[in-house]
């Protein structure tokens, strides 16, 4: 039988690594969106319907992640989830906006194309929200990292702007927006092969925010000595230069080979960069959920709780991953993206898909 | 109003939303499955021609439930935090089951509408076996959690505190099974009965059609045979309530004293200061019978609880009414179609007959409203029953009133293009000439004579 200790560990760990799969597969998404919003150029509409292609059978699985997220925390920590959901309400309240008219708008849009104005039309909600959803999102874990959240007795005691109202969060948001970008231009590298205008396309998109995001980093780096002093502290750590060496040679590797072009490898570094920055702000700010006040073990749930979340995880697991790779394997095989352009070209997809 | 009716009503307006979606997910996968299966077993397009614009549905109003959905997962810390911190390690149980059964929905529908070409259609029609399947389930895991708020079970009270914690136990209350099998056959039922108004108009429209005639011959069996199953789980759900909540079926009954024979009342206007119901139509001994199958039982009333912990009398009641209405209307439609099929081996298409059908289209979407009203408003004012009240879990946070705007208005702005969207949808496959002609040219290559 597992300690609670272990148990506890498992959760969290899978919390963080389901957090890391939501950037990975639901950042990237967004990312889409933001270059939908950004498409120029004489291939602006094969742009924009690359970036539909690669999102249209996925989006909807990826998007569950985040879902699990929050089942976790409300699961294994209750009080914790109700102390970020009070202190944080407004920033997650906008994200919720920005993720209920991303899907509605990406659907519709889907299943509305004849008209070009209303087609627009969805294609501005779908891309807009993308643009600012992100924001919010690195807003609200900026404001849950920054230390400054302050819980008495189950009781938020700093008000409902704290945190989440200072530059270092406003950082963070932008370094979140970089990095979906830099995540889908890079994949859309690999979506495109067999297209080359389109694939230099996404290439240059990958190289440019790709080299934004070191300007971003180094900003929320500066900042959060200002406005996240626990995170700061935590990254004095012994580990920290570990972190940060690896997410460099990540860094450096990925626009490397998009720059040699080798774009698979390409994808490989830019998800290891994104896993090593998740890992290590995990890390830093590590044994807290919510720094200082809630952390792991001041805001468990009963073991029992914990051992049933284990097992129904394991469970999950063996029915989800053969179905994710299933799914993945049926839309994102190689030959795929020719083969999805042939039969648009044929026609098949408008009586498969109207 | 101040910012505790803002939170409930921001909630009430949230589920009132997403229920209709989530139902719909339930119910439009087994539309698509049985015709799909139809197309495998006769070779005939039309089905399969039937499938993929159900699924085209489906697909917008997956969206759509899939992202009401987060907001309520959400929500319930949003506005709710107490209740979350407490209740969270007790029924995050059945929330993290329905989270793998929604992943698993998500994932094979993706496959299911984007894979028509890529998979074998043994592979295609399974994906959509799983989609009906893991949607059933994930409805069932939530009201699991539902159920729970109004039965608690699995933990100890000590000194105010939930101690001594088992989630089995929890997740297996006593309202789990009849609640359960009441919203899911509410999401067949719904579902039947909308699909079936949308092909008999259609057959209204072109009474020759054959695509609209097996469409509406699908969506009618499955509204046929499950609305009696539904009225007779209502019957047991009702009696459930009864035992388990009487101060809740008081209110459904508008029932204040406690009597032995005691009558049904239908409509009314309850005044709860009086307890008296005004302008009520009552059938004497209904009551004891529906309650307790035997005419001369006891009925406890409202009376006998304190009249801070009566749920909204005329609310409950009258969605109570509203909802048994539209169940009896329905089963009496159905009711015809399967007396005409005993009679003749078919289904029934007399013009008045598809007339009814179509005026009956939303009556199952109003009972699911108006029995989660029944369920939701009947539990106040406990948020957990008996244990917590729902003003005491409301957020601090003030200016609730700005959500709570924001997500009507965001709501009213989807309903709105949604209705838009699945009308330019229907009125698309409305020619006949066009699916005429997506139907039987294939038809021919395949040898077949007709499509009738």
């Amino acid at each position: 039988m597992l300690s609670d200790l272990n148990l506890n560990l498992i959760i969290a760990t899978t919390m963080v690594l389901a957090l890391i799969l939501y950037a990975l597969f639901a950042g990237a998404d967004f990312g889409g969106g933001m270059w939908d919003l950004l498409a120029f150029g004489p291939r602006a509409r094969q742009q924009r319907e690359a970036i539909a292609d690669a999102i249209g059978p996925v989006w909807e699985a990826n998007h569950v992640w985040l879902i699990l997220v929050i089942v976790l925390l409300f699961s294994a920590y209750p009080p914790a989830f109700a102390a970020i959901m009070t202190a944080l309400h407004i920033p997650i309240t906008v994200v919720l906006i920005g993720v209920v008219l991303r899907g509605s708008a990406f659907v519709f849009r889907k299943y509305d194309a004849q008209d070009d104005a209303t087609h627009r039309r969805w294609s501005t909600v779908f891309s807009i929200s993308s643009l600012l959803t992100p924001l919010f999102l690195g807003i609200t874990l900026g404001g849950l990292a920054s230390g400054v959240i302050r819980v008495e007795d189950g009781i938020v005691t700093t008000g409902f702007f704290a945190g989440w109202t200072t530059l270092f969060a406003f950082a963070c948001g932008l370094f979140a927006q970089g990095l979906f970008a830099f995540l889908a231009a890079t994949y859309m590298t690999v979506e495109t092969e067999g297209d080359l205008p389109l694939q230099n396309d996404f290439r240059l998109r990958a190289l440019l925010s790709g080299l934004s995001l070191a300007p971003a980093a180094a900003l929320v780096f500066g900042l959060a000595w200002r406005d996240a002093p626990a995170l700061f502290a935590g990254s004095a750590h012994w580990w920290a230069d570990w972190i940060f060496g690896l997410t460099s040679i990540a860094a450096f590797g990925a626009l490397a080979a998009l720059w040699w072009r080798r774009f698979r490898l390409a994808r490989v570094a830019a998800v290891c960069q994104v896993t090593m920055i998740l890992s290590g702000w995990a890390l830093a700010q590590y044994p807290f959920l919510l720094p200082p006040d809630l952390s792991l073990t001041n805001s468990v749930a009963p073991t029992v709780t914990l051992r049933l979340l284990v097992i129904a995880l394991a469970v999950g697991t063996l029915i989800l991953l053969p179905s994710l790779g299933y799914l993945f394997y049926i839309f994102k095989r190689p030959l795929t993206g020719n083969q999805k352009r042939l039969n648009q070209h044929a026609g098949v997809d408008k009586i498969a898909l109207g | 109003m101040d910012d505790f009716l803002f939170a409930r009503s921001q909630m009430a307006m949230s589920l009132a939303f997403h229920i209709i979606f989530a139902a719909l997910g339930i119910g439009m996968p087994l539309l698509m499955a049985v015709s799909e299966g139809l197309y495998l077993r006769t070779k005939e397009p039309l089905y399969l021609e039937l499938s993929k614009r159900w699924a085209k549905g489906t697909a917008i109003l997956f969206a759509v439930g899939a992202v009401s959905g987060t907001v309520l997962s959400f929500e319930l810390g949003l506005l709710w935090p107490t209740f979350m911190e407490h209740a969270g390690a007790v029924i995050g149980m059945p929330f993290s089951l329905e989270g793998f059964a929604f992943f698993t929905e998500a994932i094979f529908l993706g496959i299911y509408l984007y894979g028509w070409d890529r998979i074998s259609p043994l592979a295609h029609w399974i994906s959509g076996i799983l989609v009906a399947l893991s949607g059933m389930l994930s409805g069932v895991f939530v009201v699991t959690a539902n159920a729970w708020m109004n039965t608690p079970t699995g933990f100890d009270l000590v000194d105010g505190q939930i101690t001594n914690i088992d989630p089995i136990a929890a997740m297996l209350n006593p309202a789990a099974l009849h609640e359960v099998l009441h919203m899911t056959l509410a999401a067949y039922v719904a579902t039947g009965f909308v699909v079936a108004a949308v092909h008999a108009w259609f057959v209204l429209k072109t009474p020759t059609s054959p695509f609209h005639r097996r469409a509406l011959g699908i969506a009618l069996i499955v509204a046929t045979v499950s609305i009696p199953l539904q009225i007779l789980s209502g019957d047991h759900s009702a009696k459930r309530v009864a035992e388990l909540q009487p101060a809740k079926f008081a209110a459904m009954e508008s029932h204040y004293h406690t009597e032995a024979g005691a009558p049904i009342i239908l409509g009314g206007i309850a005044d709860d200061a009086a307890m008296r119901v005004d302008y009520a139509i009552e059938i004497p001994y209904a009551l004891s019978f529906l309650a307790h199958n035997d005419p001369f039982a006891p009925v406890i009333g409202l009376a006998e609880y304190p009249r801070d912990e009566w749920p909204n009398t005329n609310i409950v009641h009258w969605a109570f009414d509203i909802m048994v209405g539209c169940g009896m209307v329905m089963l009496a439609l159905a009711a015809w179609a399967g007396f005409f099929w005993w009679r003749q081996r078919r289904l029934p298409d007399q013009r008045p007959y598809l007339w009814a059908l179509v005026l009956a289209g939303p009556l199952g979407f109003i009972a699911i409203e108006a029995g989660w009203v029944v369920t939701e408003v009947g539990r106040q004012p406990w948020i957990i029953y008996g244990i917590m009240r729902t003003a005491d879990a409301v957020t601090p946070m003030p200016g609730l009133v700005v959500p709570f705007v924001t997500f009507t208005l965001l709501y009213i702005l989807l309903s709105v293009v949604l209705v838009f969207l699945l009308r330019r949808q229907f009125l698309e496959t409305a020619d006949p000439g066009e699916l005429e002609s997506i139907i039987t040219p294939k038809a021919g290559k395949e040898g077949q004579t007709h499509v009738v």
